[in-house]
């Protein structure tokens, strides 16, 4: 088969797998995950055979698969329909169909399959299952599958349309996944359900959407298709786009799209100011944080990014003064990402820290392609999708498990609060270990996790490109760091302090396994893009012919980037603020483990600095203020009241009322014209017959009788006439 | 030879009789006999003015024929009526039978 068409075949599985859950197998939980894992396992093998391929492939990028069919007839020509694999898209196919098949696997294990159904669950679709199956078990992976489909069509399209579609597919099934327990309600009202946080996620990505469609049109006004190949590998076009002034603040029309496209990125990726829904976002079952808030849908966005950036660098040099869509990217990449690893510092949720850690995330790859250092952006969104996958799903698991322990002992305590953990080391022990991968990774734990290396190169680039940015980068890779040691900490090490913690379990192996294979990944990965002027280990690395990630994703762009020379300042930044986050972190919260109802060791020497944190400097009440009451009152009052009530439906009650007196003059008329006239005529007929119903007696005689004088009356006229005396 | 006129003069005599009978009786039984010398009245109309206009054409007598047969089987039918009414209403009198009456 030519790998063409396998290429048209990644996405197809899953979303035959939704059809078939859908229509087929929903009402049967063992077949639904079966089929939606069998064929998640399917599109993972097509895609890695395609990724074998490309690397095995010499030149790769200068050639690429690909293949387009016409879909839209517009005007001169067609939007084409196709699916493209270049080195890009090749490193996602590497490890998107991956998690999504563990993180599939997962889900078995943590929707209880094959635990025994609780009563109390059957009936209670819409809220999480306690500790039976979950009852919506089947749509789950329905989801999930569909979700996968958008990702992979995504990844595999050829055009900016398409791309959009797959976008636009995952945007809905994170609006569906994240209100999945849609009958959830909380005592607290202050605390945002399911229900809201699906519609906040919706509408916030909404708001970057529109930009990035717009910009679409934008690009297609100018350039007539939406075709990667055609628009970014094109340097004519990518000229052309960059000479022509837009006519709107002086941008160009490249500059302007740029621009445009990157408000979408903002939605989809949560960088600020849409940063707001994902934290929320974790009202969603744990798997889909993991999948879909943290190593797949997510990065998307930083994909657009990464495939548009010759678009985005168009007119831009090395050495050169930076286009507004880099500048933008790279202070608003860098203020996220330091802005969302503050917040992260005074959570107490387990996954809200793991939240605000991804917007940080995706703020240093911002960041980086801000500053052009395109490779290193596309190498920490493969390590990272591989440890904040392992990290969300070890942070699933132990909610898991202590949820065990709240069900054991009776407890009211949230689950998911760290401050109710500890010690769960001792019971959890592959979560510990794989957790503590994850978290090393995600601090940049020197030479042996990936993190640290797609980190430090960022940050190696970032030192060239720009001060500022490489400082406040560091500065919240030390926060990364510090806060990442306080959940590992607050969570596993010290004593337990709750009755829940101290029963916690150990997960089912179908939880496990995805985080044994997971942390393999955040580990090694980090491998293939050791630069080859590291001392010792980039020669190392060389030789065993690991570390080809920079030649092989470079090839995606016309102009293969230079690697930055190896500078040893921007090494040893990454390494100090590396282990000393996470030796602070240490020293603050594992030296002296906290007892039970201890407040946090932080809150009193930070003071109202920590409460601003812990409030994420209270962006939701701000935007709330801003956004939410006047969009109500618009609403209730604008809208509502004068608009609807007033003017609206003024308008149609006036019409009502001049249709009424239509009606009655129409009724007037009508008994006049048209109901009188019968009307007497009838009164007529009547009184005719009352008038003549004297002669009829009945009586045969009086009949007669009148008969006689008739006749005689006849008979006289007729002789009077015959007589001649009347003419 | 008796003139026509004695005969119209006979004729429209006991017609005027039989109207006046009919017209006058209560007892249904001699409303119908008043219909009957009506009848008889017309039959001699008939014969007279056949036998003194047009006595060779036998058309005349055929027609009186004609009328005594409907006579015949009006009275029958008449009778049988009233002897219905007998039966149902013990009685004949022609102003009792108001059924149908407004």
């Amino acid at each position: 088969m030519p790998i063409e068409t396998l290429i048209w075949l990644i996405p197809v599985p899953p979303l035959l797998s939704f059809f078939l859950i859908w229509l087929f197998a929903n009402r049967n939980k063992a077949l639904s995950h079966t089929i939606a894992i069998v064929l998640m396992a399917i599109s993972w093998i097509i895609s890695l055979y395609v990724f074998l391929t490309a690397i095995t492939t010499e030149h790769f990028g200068a050639e690429v698969f690909g293949h387009s069919v016409p879909w839209l007839p517009t005007g001169d020509g067609a939007l084409n329909m196709g699916v493209m694999v270049d080195p890009l898209t090749a490193g996602m196919l590497f490890f998107v169909p991956l998690t999504c098949l563990l993180i599939f696997i997962y889900s078995v294990g943590y929707h209880n399959f094959g635990g025994r159904l609780d009563p109390h669950d059957v009936h209670s679709t819409g809220s999480p299952a306690h500790n039976g199956v979950e009852p919506m078990y089947s749509r789950f992976f329905a989801f999930l599958s569909l979700f996968a489909f958008g990702m992979l069509l995504l990844v595999v399209a050829d055009n900016l349309l398409m791309m959009f579609v797959g976008w636009e597919i995952m945007g809905l099934c994170s609006y569906l996944l994240i209100g999945f327990w849609h009958g959830r309600n909380y005592d607290d009202p202050k605390k945002i359900t399911p229900r809201q946080a699906a519609v906040k996620a919706f509408m916030t990505t909404r708001v970057g959407d529109v930009f990035m469609m717009l910009g679409i049109v934008y690009l297609y006004f100018h350039t007539g298709t939406l075709s990667f190949r055609e628009i970014l590998y094109n340097e004519d076009v990518l000229h052309h786009l960059a000479e022509t002034p837009s006519y709107i603040v002086g941008l160009s029309v490249a500059a302007m799209v740029g621009l445009l496209l990157f408000a979408g990125t903002v939605g989809k990726s949560a960088q600020f100011p849409l940063h707001v829904w994902l934290p929320d976002a974790m009202e969603g079952p744990t798997p889909v944080s993991a999948m879909i808030h943290a190593a797949t849908m997510v990065s998307a966005g930083v994909y657009a990014m990464v495939r548009m950036f010759p678009l985005m660098s168009a007119g831009w040099h090395h050495g050169e003064a930076l286009t507004p869509p880099m500048m933008a990217m790279g202070f608003i990449g860098a203020f996220t990402a330091l802005f969302a690893s503050t917040i992260a510092v005074a959570q107490r949720d387990v996954k809200k820290v793991l939240a605000y850690s991804t917007i940080s995330q995706l703020g240093y790859m911002i960041a980086a392609l801000g500053i052009g250092a395109y490779i290193a952006a596309a190498f920490h969104l493969i390590t990272h999708a591989f440890f904040k996958a392992l990290l969300f799903l070890g942070s699933g698991s132990v909610i898991h498990g202590v949820e065990h322990g709240v069900h054991h002992t009776h407890e009211h305590i949230d689950p998911q609060d760290m401050f109710n953990m500890g010690a769960l080391r001792k019971k959890m022990p592959i979560t510990f270990w794989t957790f503590l991968i994850g978290g090393f990774a995600l601090s940049g734990f020197p030479f042996v996790t990936a993190g640290f290396w797609s980190k430090d190169e960022i940050l190696a680039d970032a030192f060239v490109a720009n001060q500022l940015v490489f400082w406040v980068l560091v500065i919240s890779a030390f926060l990364t760091a510090f806060y990442t040691m306080r959940q590992i900490a607050l969570t596993f090490l010290g004593e337990p302090r709750t009755h829940s913690a101290e029963h916690a379990q150990e997960t089912a192996w179908t939880m496990t396994t995805p985080l044994v294979i997971l942390s393999f990944f955040a580990i090694f990965a980090g491998f293939v893009g050791v630069p080859e002027h590291f001392p010792a280990l980039g020669e190392l690395f060389h030789n065993l012919n690991v570390n080809r990630f920079h030649e092989f994703i470079g090839g995606t762009l016309i102009e293969h980037p230079e690697a930055v020379e190896f500078n040893v300042f921007p090494l040893l930044a990454s390494i100090v603020v590396g282990v000393g986050g996470l030796t602070l972190g240490w020293l603050v919260y594992g030296w002296k483990p906290l007892k039970a109802g201890q407040p946090d060791p932080l809150a009193k020497p930070l003071g109202p600095i920590y409460t601003l944190l812990e409030n994420k400097y209270y962006f939701d009440e701000l935007y709330d203020f801003i956004f939410v009451r006047p969009a109500r009152w618009i609403s209730e009052v604008l809208v509502y009241q004068v608009m609807d009530k007033n003017i609206i439906d003024g308008f149609l009650h006036g019409v009502a009322r001049v249709a009424v007196a239509i009606g009655i003059f129409f009724k007037g008329a009508e008994k006049v014209i048209i109901n009188d006239p019968p009307d007497r005529l009838a009164d007529f007929t009547q009184w005719l017959g009352r008038s003549f119903r004297v002669i009829q007696t009945g009586r045969i005689q009086s009949y007669l009788l009148i008969v006689m004088l008739v006749a005689v009356a006849f008979g006289g006229v007729y002789y009077l006439m015959l007589s001649g005396l009347v003419k | 030879m008796v003139p026509l006129n004695w005969y119209l003069t006979l004729a429209a005599a006991l017609f005027c009789i039989g109207l006046y009978g009919v017209l006058s009786r209560r007892n249904a039984v001699a409303i119908l006999m008043g219909v009957e010398l009506m009848m008889n009245a017309v039959i001699i109309n008939l014969v007279a003015f056949w036998r003194y206009l047009q006595p060779t054409n036998i058309n005349g007598q055929v027609f009186a024929v004609i009328v005594f047969a409907v006579a015949a089987a009006e009275a029958s039918v008449g009778l049988a009526l009233i002897i219905s009414i007998y039966r149902r209403r013990n009685s004949v009198i022609a102003d009792e039978m108001n059924l149908m009456k407004w």
